[in-house]
């Protein structure tokens, strides 16, 4: 290996690792290279898992497509604290119309780069799980059935954060937010059915379906690189700790995502086409005791008036998750 | 070329020659023939270059429009009534993006009760939106106006609407003259957006901005409708060398010299209205029209000017402001301020009720004789009659269920007599 000057930025897992790899190894932060299509200085709370996710996702896309790369935000934490007039920390030419039409505007920006024969430029659309899986749900799956030519990413904290923290459809059951306090019978949100957006997307047959989180940052690199391999509509869903929004440590957030998806709560997958084609497994599974207890969302489960029937059915989920995908070592099952 | 055409046809035509480069349209009667052939000339080859998006919705529609303008190409649209209140938001986020989209509205009421045919209450709706808007009396002026609409969005980045009435225009076979590629290539120069998502030189558009810059951007929109009032007159006047023929401007007065009365009114209207006051004028009553062709930016000065000499004016407008009164009225009153000038108020045409020459003549007639109250808004051709049982009925009932379909069925029972 030649010698290299190493320059050392603040980044996540692995990167010091990375110094020791040949450099066609090392993850995008790693590499003095790299874009910096977020520059520090925004208005993210510490610890925020959106902002962690949205650089190595926009890095690694910069990358994928050397620096050919238009970003579209839906309304949202990361368009707030990105953007404070007049500054802005996006290095890329980046557009933000309103919270529920991300993925349409996209598409339409994905449109004129055809019409203009530029489809060597690449179109990222980003949005939380508000964004994504509520209010801008049917403009993403009309982006999905038209195979239109665009990377939609959701970075899911698993409520409206910038709101101050209200339910979304993608918070999980008996978590407390603003709209869904301990109160009454049934603390926190409701038990429903759930609504999986990535396997939504894949029931549209869509090129490329990811699920990643902050926690296996190299991992999400690699899915996006790998789906920006693809043409046509990829959906990439990162798992992003909310440290405000969930009552959690900022100094947790990395670990809350590995526990999240150690205990099977946060299935870790790749789909093609709409068929399942890998799955992350869990090393050992970790009780989602270990995982609920450190954030206040959940205290109503353990304090005083512990719910351990509650504690439970959050377990039967994740087991189901474990069964469902596959998510044990080979054998384990 | 003069040719006999379908409005919709016409329109896709002169859409065709503006060369977009993105169409996202979702369907909705009466614009549906509008965006049909539009389909056909991409998929055809006639409109080259251009990506035509089958939106989900019309809130896709516009967010892809806004979109594809963001990334710097000429984008156009095209939506009515239910599809256009389904835009809103991003009609607010086009304007205050300064995007120059164009999009028609073929014009038509707005539910509950639901209804396809035409009125104004769908454009009216949408007036403060940031959107220019401009208003066809015929289908030559609807072709006329795409054409100086996409001319006048990019001058001044603002997006304009091109209202033409649902069915009434869209839906009716007129001859009309369409321009040669060649004319409209020379009058619509190429598109170079004032800003565009470009790699090479990234921007930041759709900041969020708070109390210290929030009132400054509004006000720059504002400044630029304003300067739109010099910009509609030169490019009429740019068409008008070009293509021989007047067409566009803000306003469209017929006969108003030495009238006493006017008569102002948007769109298709404008023709009945004409043949109305022609045989006034025979007649010898000092009538005109003001055709308003600009609604958005408010002509003021240009409109106070045009009824200077006039002692009464009479809104005939297809919208009203419910629980308010006359939507035009209220600019036309803002305009004519201080001077001795009544104005009336006269909402017509709800929902396709035909606007006839006869109830025309009839509420001049009134007008004229003092028989209309111009401190009240006036219903054309109301059926008080039907409204009184309704209102009686409701008053009695326990629980007196949907007015609309109340009287439908008491209008039924009279049309067959079969019961009572
Ligand atoms: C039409 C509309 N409804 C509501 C809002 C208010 N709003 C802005 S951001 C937001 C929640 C965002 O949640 P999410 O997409 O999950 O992003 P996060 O802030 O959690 O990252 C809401 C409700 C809005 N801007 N527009
Ligand atoms: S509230 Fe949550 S998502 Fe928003 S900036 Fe703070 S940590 Fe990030
Ligand atoms: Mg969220």
């Amino acid at each position: 290996m030649a010698f290299q000057e190493i320059k050392l930025y603040q980044t996540g897992t692995f990167v010091a690792g990375n110094r020791l790899l040949d450099p066609e190894q090392r993850s995008v932060q790693a590499r003095t290279g790299r874009s910096n299509s977020i520059t520090s200085g925004h208005r993210a709370c510490r610890g925020c898992g959106e902002a962690l996710g949205a650089r190595y996702v926009l890095d690694a896309a910069m990358r994928a497509t050397e620096g050919k790369l238009v970003a579209v935000n839906s309304t949202g934490c990361l368009e707030v604290f990105s953007t404070p007039y007049p500054e802005s920390s996006w290095q890329l030419p980046w557009l933000h119309s309103l919270f529920g039409n991300g993925p349409a505007v996209a598409a339409g920006v994905a449109a004129a780069l055809r019409a203009q024969g530029r489809e060597d430029i690449r179109v990222v659309g980003q949005a939380g799980d508000g964004g994504t899986v509520d209010i801008g749900f049917g403009t993403l799956s009309g982006l999905f059935e038209r195979n239109d030519d665009v990377l939609f990413v959701c970075y899911d904290n698993e409520g409206y954060m910038n709101t101050g923290v209200q339910r979304s459809g993608a918070t999980p059951p008996a978590a407390t937010t603003a709209n869904t306090k301990a109160l009454g019978d049934h603390p926190g949100n409701v038990f429903g059915q759930g609504k999986s957006v990535p396997l939504i997307a894949m029931a549209h047959e869509i090129p490329y379906v990811a699920t990643a989180t902050v926690a296996e940052l190299r991992d999400l690199e690699y899915k996006v690189e790998k789906a920006m391999t693809f043409r046509g509509a990829r959906y990439l869903h990162v798992f992003v700790p909310c440290p405000l929004g969930w009552g959690a440590d900022s100094a947790d957030t990395v670990r809350l995502a590995r526990l999240a998806k150690e205990t099977g709560l946060f299935p870790v997958f790749e789909a093609e086409g709409g068929t399942l084609t890998e799955v992350s497994r869990i090393r050992t599974q970790v009780p989602v005791e270990d995982y609920l207890r450190p954030q206040r969302r959940y205290a109503h489960l353990f304090g005083d008036h512990p719910r351990p029937d509650i504690v439970a059915r959050l377990q039967a989920k994740a087991d189901r998750n474990i069964v469902r995908f596959g998510l044990l070592p080979e054998g384990d099952e | 070329m003069l040719r006999q055409l379908e409005g919709s046809q016409a329109v896709a035509r002169a859409v065709t020659l503006c060369r977009p480069q993105v169409i996202a349209a979702y369907p909705i009667s009466p614009q549906t023939h509008i965006v049909e052939s539009l389909s056909d000339r991409v998929r055809t080859g006639e409109l080259e270059a251009c990506e035509y998006m089958m939106v989900e919705s019309e809130f896709g529609a516009m967010s892809a429009c806004i979109g594809a303008s963001g990334a710097g190409v000429r984008t156009y649209t095209a939506t009515s009534s239910q599809g256009l209140l389904f835009m809103a938001e991003a009609l607010f986020n086009a304007s205050g993006l300064g995007l120059p989209i164009v999009m028609t509205v073929a014009n038509r009421a707005i539910g509950a009760p639901i209804n396809i045919w035409n009125d104004h209450s769908d454009a009216m709706s949408m007036r403060d939106s940031g959107w220019i808007q401009l208003y066809a009396d015929s289908n030559q002026s609807a072709v006329d106006l795409h054409v100086q609409a996409y001319r006048l969005a990019e001058s001044l980045s603002v997006p304009v609407m091109v209202c033409m009435d649902g069915f009434i225009l869209t839906h009716a076979f007129e001859e009309v003259d369409l321009p040669e590629q060649e004319q409209v290539d020379a009058f619509l120069p190429r598109f170079r957006p004032q800003q565009a998502l470009d790699p090479d030189d990234p921007l930041t558009i759709g900041a969020m901005v708070g109390p210290e810059a929030f009132a400054e951007v509004k006000y720059l929109m504002h400044v630029k409708q304003m300067a739109a009032l010099d910009e509609i007159p030169m490019i009429a006047d740019d068409f008008r060398e070009a293509f021989g023929r007047a067409s566009g401007g803000l306003l469209q007065p017929y006969r108003v010299e030495g009238a006493e009365t006017v008569v102002v009114a948007l769109g298709s209207v404008l023709g009945t209205i004409e043949d109305v006051v022609d045989t006034m004028r025979d007649e010898g009553v000092a009538v005109g029209v003001l055709g308003i062709t600009c609604f958005r930016p408010w002509p003021v000065d240009e409109v106070r000017e045009a009824l200077r000499g006039a002692q009464r004016v009479v809104v005939v407008e297809k919208a009203f402001a419910v629980g308010a009164g006359g939507i035009v009225g209220q600019n036309v009153r803002d305009a004519v301020r201080g001077s001795p000038v009544q104005v009336y108020d006269v909402v017509a045409g709800l929902g396709g009720r035909p606007i006839t020459r006869a109830s025309l003549r009839g509420l001049l007639d009134d007008v004229l004789a003092d028989r209309v109250d111009p401190g009240r808004l006036y219903f054309l051709d109301l059926d008080h009659e039907l409204v009184q049982r309704e209102l009686e009925r409701a008053r009695h009932g326990e629980r007196p269920g949907p007015h609309a379909e109340n009287m439908l069925r008491a209008l039924g029972t009279v049309a067959s007599g079969a019961y009572e």
